[in-house]
């Protein structure tokens, strides 16, 4: 049961799932205190219809369609990107309001991308076009060490960028009128916190796929808040929680009838988040209950005397 | 004369083109605590804002001390309504003050030794020196407002804008904080305050702008705080419970 750790192939699913998990659960803490989570599902499900087109110009341009992260990730990044500045553009009016257009434009693009993904399927004559299914619901199984690389270059990229523009991301996430006040622009700031978002979601969308993406970025962080009070300590115990989901993902997805890796990673951080709910101190559920009957015991004894 | 600390000129500035203010000029000398008096909606926050350039203006300039806005930002502080934020962010009172120095240190640097006095000082003379290290979540509404004032003092700057400070504090903290408004004025810092209560406007403030829409009146309490003016200001729904017990 346990020897497939020593299995190569495996050693680099597991190490990229933790990498991916890790940046995800890192980066979700903003997106989370922000709560800018509808952004991220737009960003996530709006992916499927680049990851499709870029995987089209690939093949026409080479004659085989690629999944090779190099080919997928500019393409999610660029419908990911599309979709929000189309959503803004469309909120701009006095007609609809900005979360139904991101509501819309989530729809359009994730719709156009499983029509161009069912197309492609149906299509024979198309080298290439099996296990595309997989970025729906992640196939770690796929994972190669190439894929490795990119995902190590992308997740130190976003997370250097995190570090170095900490104060700023802190300051902005808090209170955002007050830092465009003392000089650190909105749009600056808007576009600082999408780009992080946006790679803290494409490296993870060959693991966990489009649909289920957005839970790995939320969930560990709504499972570090509850342990701590500072956000440096959050945003690393988001990041051990997002690396320990994707382990529990990427090993029962290998060892057992190949799994798809995105609903069993999900789970895993649905279950972290729940014995967070549960039982983090101070925060937690059994904490407020025996913090309760401890001051009504209090009070009792006071009464009686 | 002295270049006034703010000049605001034809501003106007509209939600999907419906107006919310209306060809505004206002001029606040310096060493002025100036109040913003007006009903629901009259758009005293959209004043604000739309000054820090947090709202887009249909017309209109900014100069602060005789300089364009855009070369002077830094110049105000902003008190943000306390409501405006998530209390519940983790972070504690001693961050929430330090990022007051933010400003001054631009992109990138970390505070120092430097930024440590200014939010320790800061803290002292809020008297919330003893919950430096507390979570902002744990503070009261009055000690919330009173950490936001720490952040302001911490920034330094030569003028404030209050949005609401005395929203949901209790009368012993909002005593205390017009006790610091007026600390800072007398030391050579111009304020504007956002106020509902009128029965304390003369007690609290030096100035008094009118605002519904447009301005109604602005200059020193005892010329513009007129009954006619106040009536036309609210438009016949003069809250008698904004007077209290003064004006049955």
């Amino acid at each position: 049961m346990f020897e497939i750790f020593f299995d190569y192939t495996f050693q680099v699913i597991l190490f990229g799932t933790m990498a991916i998990g890790a940046v995800s659960g890192a980066l979700g803490c903003f997106a989370y205190l922000r709560k800018q989570s509808l952004i991220g599902d737009v960003i996530a499900h709006s992916s499927l219809f680049g990851i499709m087109l870029f995987f089209l110009i690939s093949y026409w341009l080479t004659g085989e369609g690629s999944k090779s992260l190099l080919v997928i990730i500019p393409g999610a990044i660029f419908s990911g990107i599309l979709a929000l500045m189309l959503a803004s553009l469309f909120s701009k009016g006095p007609r609809v309001r900005e979360d139904s257009s991101l509501g819309v434009m989530l729809a359009l693009f994730f719709g156009s991308g499983l029509f161009m993904l069912q197309a492609v399927q149906r299509a024979a004559s198309i080298p290439g076009r099996r296990g595309l299914e997989g970025y729906l619901f992640g196939m770690a199984a796929a994972m190669t060490k190439s894929d490795l690389i990119m995902i190590s270059i992308v997740g130190l990229l976003a997370l250097s960028m995190m570090l170095f523009f900490w104060k700023e991301l802190k300051l902005y996430a808090f209170d955002p009128l007050f830092s465009h006040t003392i000089g650190f622009h909105t749009f600056w700031m808007d576009l600082l916190m999408i780009t992080l978002l946006v790679l803290g979601i494409v490296i993870g969308i060959q693991c966990v796929g489009v649909i289920l993406m957005i839970a790995l970025l939320i969930t560990p962080a709504a499972a570090a808040r509850q342990w701590t009070r500072s956000l440096g300590w959050m945003v690393f115990l988001a990041a051990v929680f997002g690396a320990m989901s994707s382990a529990v993902g990427s090993y029962f997805s290998a060892a057992f009838y190949r799994l798809p890796t995105g609903p069993i990673i999900v789970l895993a951080a649905v279950l972290i988040l729940g014995v967070s709910i549960l039982f983090a101190p101070a925060r937690g559920l059994l904490w407020q209950k025996l913090k309760q009957r401890k001051a009504s015991q209090t009070y009792k004894a006071e009464g009686s005397t | 004369m002295a270049d006034p600390a703010l000049k605001i000129q034809g501003l106007t500035v509209a939600y999907h083109s419906k107006p919310v203010l209306w060809n505004v000029d206002l001029t606040v000398a310096p060493r002025v605590l100036m109040g913003i008096i007006g009903p629901n909606g009259a758009g005293k926050s959209t004043l604000l804002k739309a000054t820090l350039g947090l709202i887009p203006r249909l017309t209109g300039q900014v100069s602060v001390f005789g300089a364009p806005y855009n070369e002077k930002k830094q110049q105000i502080g902003y008190v943000p309504q306390r409501a405006s934020i998530d209390w519940d962010f983790p972070t504690t009172v001693y961050d929430l003050v330090m990022m007051g120095t933010y400003g001054r240190l631009g992109w990138f640097r970390r505070p120092g030794a430097k930024e440590k006095k200014a939010t320790e000082e800061a803290l002292e003379r809020v008297e919330l020196t003893p919950f430096a290290r507390r979570q902002i979540s744990e503070l009261s509404g009055g000690q919330q407002q009173r950490a936001f004032l720490a952040r302001a003092f911490a920034q330094d700057t030569p003028i404030y804008f209050l949005d609401e400070p005395f929203a949901g504090v209790d009368v012993k903290t909002e005593k205390a904080i017009v006790k610091m408004l007026h600390g800072m004025r007398d030391d050579g810092k111009t304020i504007l305050v956002v106020q509902h209560d009128l029965t304390t406007v003369g007690e609290y403030l030096d100035e008094v702008t009118l605002l519904n829409r447009e301005i109604i009146a602005s200059g020193p309490v005892a010329d513009a705080f007129e009954l006619n003016l106040i009536e036309k200001t609210y438009g016949g729904t003069l809250p008698r419970s904004n007077f209290g017990q003064a004006n049955p």
